[in-house]
């Protein structure tokens, strides 16, 4: 994949927050002294009157924005997921999730993909704790489109809206064309032995496993679930049915991500075997970041291998 | 002011008093301290000081809004609520049960008036900032106020959102302090000594006016400071002198009134005592 394009979703959203800042003028963007690494920056460029930097002071950003919010704006807050879901969890479940506020927290620098910073900023908890806040929707975007179309459709629906961007640069497959929806499951690839449900920066590498499968005479499923929630259950029942066994990929602990959400509706609605590929509880420790995620099984070829061991 | 409205106000606040004790009487839990310090403040915020509200439209676009950031004391907020006619009186009886409007603590989406859901302590004046830097940003005459208690500034976030107010020159806020002294587990100098208050609030860029926060002549003078300041870039803010429990002989200055509601022995005397208050009032 030498030649293909690549983009770290962080780019595609400070990129997006420019196109949306153009054509709505209630957005406005809260950063706290990270806007050159979220990429906030971009927006502030453009609009240095509607960038509002809040310091090194999450908790209180997180709590602005949601009274920003009851005022008819639109806020995106960002900072690192580790600080965002994380150190102000607590905000934004009491005075962001329980009131349903109008705010579009987006997160960059979640997971291992974070590499030389080690444990302390490598956020593999952040879907888990913002998939516990009821009403909360939590997205991760695959490439560079997505991530665009994601940031559009945070604006356009009204409720709280977590979303994680990557550090790292990522292949660009999906046309301009691709049409995104909140709660939609994208399939990437038709099959029926397994299904490989992936998000964010391993549905590339899911789909390379897919295809090293297919080299074997093995057609998987690969969906996109760039959705944690609401999940597409449809399209995991769907995938449960028909392939009988479900590997999930996420750059996430395997507890409380979507791991746990494709195994619980399953073990409710459609019990199958599920095999969840992830970090397996416990903390990640500085590296390059392909390094660090293919130790921890975030590669094609452990993919594969799982989605062969049932 | 006049003696006509300060005598007005003063019957206002005890029949917020009385609210307070019924409505923790029936729910048999809440905090009636912070809340009998509050009243007056709240009443003189409530029907001289915030502009536009109309208890027929409570979302209304143009109205000041308000935080209560010590969410706790929100009995006192809806004796203030109701007496102003954001919902009947009666609901006051329904605190804390199951299908009421009136939650343990304020919850925006259920309470007519309510700007904020709040509870969790330390949040409150990020949010207010918020507001007040949204109605800023928008072009909006619109006045944001918040109440802490003083147990409250002892988290961190309150200093994180007096900063960032400052900063960004938030003129139209205006936080009180509800300083009576005591928190939960005793005297405020002994759990988490934040003294002295005024001078770091002065130092993180905001006007400070200290008042006895129930007397309705220093609340008037604090509010007439905040209106000197809009314009200038400091945000106001207005520490406050007050009594917890105050207008209940045996609530007053007890720790141990933080949080509990008065059994029906208590109850007697309470209304016994405001009662008379109140007729003192009328018959000054």
């Amino acid at each position: 994949m030498a030649d293909v394009k690549k983009i770290a979703t962080r780019e595609s959203y400070g990129n997006a927050l420019v196109e949306l800042g153009a054509v709505n003028d209630k957005v406005v963007v809260l950063d706290a002294d990270l806007a050159g690494a979220t990429k906030t920056s971009t927006f502030k460029k453009a609009y240095p009157d509607r960038h509002f930097n809040c310091g090194i002071a999450e908790a209180n950003m997180t709590d602005v924005a949601a009274g920003l919010s009851t005022m008819g704006l639109i806020p995106f807050a960002s900072t690192f997921a580790m600080f965002s879901a994380g150190r102000a969890y607590e905000m934004v479940r009491n005075t962001i999730g329980y009131p349903h506020l109008n705010v579009k927290l987006c997160a960059t620098h979640g997971g291992l993909s974070v590499g030389p910073d080690g444990a302390s900023h490598q956020c593999n908890e952040d879907f888990g704790l913002m998939r516990t806040i009821p009403g909360m929707t939590v997205m991760c975007p695959s490439d560079d489109v997505e991530a665009r179309k994601m940031v559009f459709a945070a604006a356009e629906m009204e409720g709280p809206v977590y979303i994680r961007f990557g550090r790292s640069a990522i292949p660009v497959y999906h046309d301009e064309d691709f049409k995104f929806e909140i709660g939609k499951a994208e399939t990437l690839r038709e099959g029926t032995d397994v299904a490989i449900i992936a998000n964010g920066i391993m549905v590339s590498v899911a789909m390379e496993a897919a295809e090293k499968l297919a080299a074997e005479g093995i057609q998987a499923r690969v969906l996109n679930m760039a959705t944690i929630k609401p999940l597409d259950n449809e399209a995991v029942l769907k995938a449960a049915k028909e392939c009988g066994k479900i590997v999930t990929v996420e750059e996430h602990n395997i507890i409380g991500g979507l791991g746990e959400a494709v195994c619980s509706l399953t073990a409710e609605c459609c019990p199958v075997p599920v095999k969840r590929v992830g970090v397996p509880d416990c903390f990640g420790h500085s590296g390059d970041a392909d390094q660090v995620l293919a130790e921890f099984g975030l590669s094609a070829e452990n993919i594969a291998k799982v989605a062969k061991s049932f | 002011m006049t003696p006509e409205k300060k005598k007005e106000l003063q019957l206002f606040a005890v029949r917020a008093r009385k609210n307070v004790i019924v409505s923790l009487h029936a729910a048999g839990s809440g905090h009636p301290g912070g809340s009998l310090s509050s009243i007056d403040y709240l009443t003189y915020l409530y029907t001289e000081e915030m502009r536009n509200l109309d208890p027929k439209d409570p979302r209304k676009a143009d109205r000041d809004r308000f935080v209560l950031s010590k969410g706790h004391i929100c009995p006192g907020l809806y004796a203030v609520l109701a007496q102003c006619g954001f919902f009947p009186e009666k609901d006051l009886l329904t605190l804390r049960q199951p299908g009421s409007h009136l939650q343990g603590h304020p919850n925006m989406n259920l309470t007519p008036g309510v700007d904020l859901s709040t509870g969790s302590l330390g949040q409150g004046v990020s949010a207010a900032a918020g507001m007040a830097k949204g109605a800023k940003y928008l072009g909006q005459d619109i006045h944001v106020f918040a109440l802490t208690g003083d147990g409250e500034i002892a988290e961190g976030q309150i200093w994180e959102a007096l900063a960032f107010a400052a900063h960004y020159k938030l003129d139209n806020l205006c936080v009180a302090m509800d300083i009576n002294g005591l928190q939960i587990d005793g005297a405020t100098k002994d759990v988490m000594n934040m003294e002295p208050i005024d001078k770091k609030v002065e130092a993180f860029g905001w006007d400070v006016i200290k008042i006895n926060g129930h007397d309705f002549d220093d609340i008037e003078k604090a509010f007439e400071r905040f209106h000197a300041n809009l314009g200038t870039g400091k945000p106001t803010a207005i520490l406050m002198n007050t009594v917890k429990g105050k207008g209940v002989s045996f609530m007053e200055n007890q720790a141990g009134w933080h949080g509990k509601a008065p059994n029906d022995k208590e109850f007697e005397q309470a209304m016994a005592e405001l009662d008379a208050a109140e007729k003192e009032i009328e018959e000054a």
